[in-house]
Formats: C-alpha cells, structure tokens, sequence
C-alpha cells in the first residue's frame, strides 16, 4: 500500500480527522489530504516546528516518539515511528487513543509499502549462464 | 415503592448531573502530552511556563491545515 493509500484508508475510517500528511525519511511529503503541495508543505513545517520544540523540553533524555496538542479549536497530533513522520489536525475533543492507532497503523501501511530489495537471482543467473557458455 | 422510585429518580438525575459537567468542563481544555520512546509520558496544562509556547505552534498548524 502507497501513502496516498494508507491516508485515504485513514481518512475513510476516521471521522474524527480532518487533514493529514505523511513525511518520508528525507522529511518530504509523502502524501497528504491537502489539494496542493504547497499546502501540505506549510502544514508539515509547523507540526514538524511543533515536534522540535516540545522534544527540547527533554533536553538528553529519551526521544519523543509522539505527541498531542489540545486547543479549543482542534488538537494536533504528530507521531514518528524511526525516520517517517505522520501530523494529523482533528476536530476538537477526539478520542486521543483511537487517532493515535490509527496514525500508527496508516505509518506502517505505508512503511510496508516501501520497495523491497530485489533478490540476487539476476547476479547469480548471470553466472550460471556464462558458466554454460564457458563450458 | 415509592420510595424505591424516588431514590432511582435521585440516582438518575445525580449521574446526568454529573454527566454534564464533566462534558462541558472537558471541552475548551488546553493541554498538550508528551509521549516518549522509554514508555513515559508528560502533560503539559495550565501553570506550565512552556505549555502556551507550544499550544502557539499548534495552532499555526490548525491554521496552516484550514487555510
């Protein structure tokens, strides 16, 4: 499953979220709810502002692996899980447990849909041919 | 019976009551959590010096996403 899968699914499953982006290990934008890049983009930079900031508090201690910010208006919620980060806005007073899961379940969708190394099969078929026509 | 009726009447309306009040109390909260790699977690809420600095960012990121 793509990101773009993985958030559609999210989306579909959660009424309680209203946007959503998804950053890839390089820290760009992987997929979104957002109509344009530019969007999902500035949405990206102030959870991601959002996350450094609060990981400060904890100077030297343990990493920060998510985190909620509850306003009136809506919470934020960011999650990383190794170098992928998924933020989420969602409507205000949402059930906290259930978006985390289902971030953390739309993260590894996507984690799951990275491309697998292709086996050495070509290299060692290669081998096998030349040693034929050696012989 | 009466009695009975009465006293479920008194429960009854003692749980909306306090139905109630822990729902409108719960909203226009402002808090934020911290959840950490080792397991532990950190609630920022009112009377933390950080907590409005960040509840900044958050809402520059509630209004970059309905923008």
């Amino acid at each position: 499953m793509d990101a773009a899968q993985a958030i559609a699914d999210l989306t579909e499953i959660s009424s309680q979220i209203e946007s959503v982006v998804l950053l890839d290990g390089k820290g760009a934008v992987a997929g979104s709810t957002f109509a344009d890049d530019a969007a999902a983009t500035r949405f990206a930079d102030a959870a991601t502002a959002l996350l450094d900031a609060s990981e400060s508090l904890r100077e030297g201690g343990e990493a920060l692996t998510q985190l909620e910010a509850e306003t009136p208006e809506g919470s934020v919620f960011v999650l990383r899980e190794g170098d992928r980060l998924i933020a989420a806005t969602t409507v205000p007073d949402p059930t906290v447990g259930l978006v985390f899961y289902d971030l953390k379940s739309a993260l590894r969708a996507a984690e799951d849909a990275k491309p697998k190394r292709k086996p050495r099969a070509t290299r060692a078929k290669k081998a096998t041919e030349a040693a034929k026509d050696d012989a | 019976m009466r009695r009975l009726t009465v006293l479920l009447a008194f429960a009854g309306g003692f749980f909306a009551v306090a139905a109630l009040l822990r729902r409108t109390t719960g909203r226009g909260r402002e808090r934020v959590d911290l959840y950490y790699a080792d397991g532990s977690m950190q609630t920022l809420t009112d009377g933390s010096p950080d907590l409005a600095r960040l509840l900044g960012l958050a809402r520059e990121a509630i209004h970059a996403a309905r923008a």
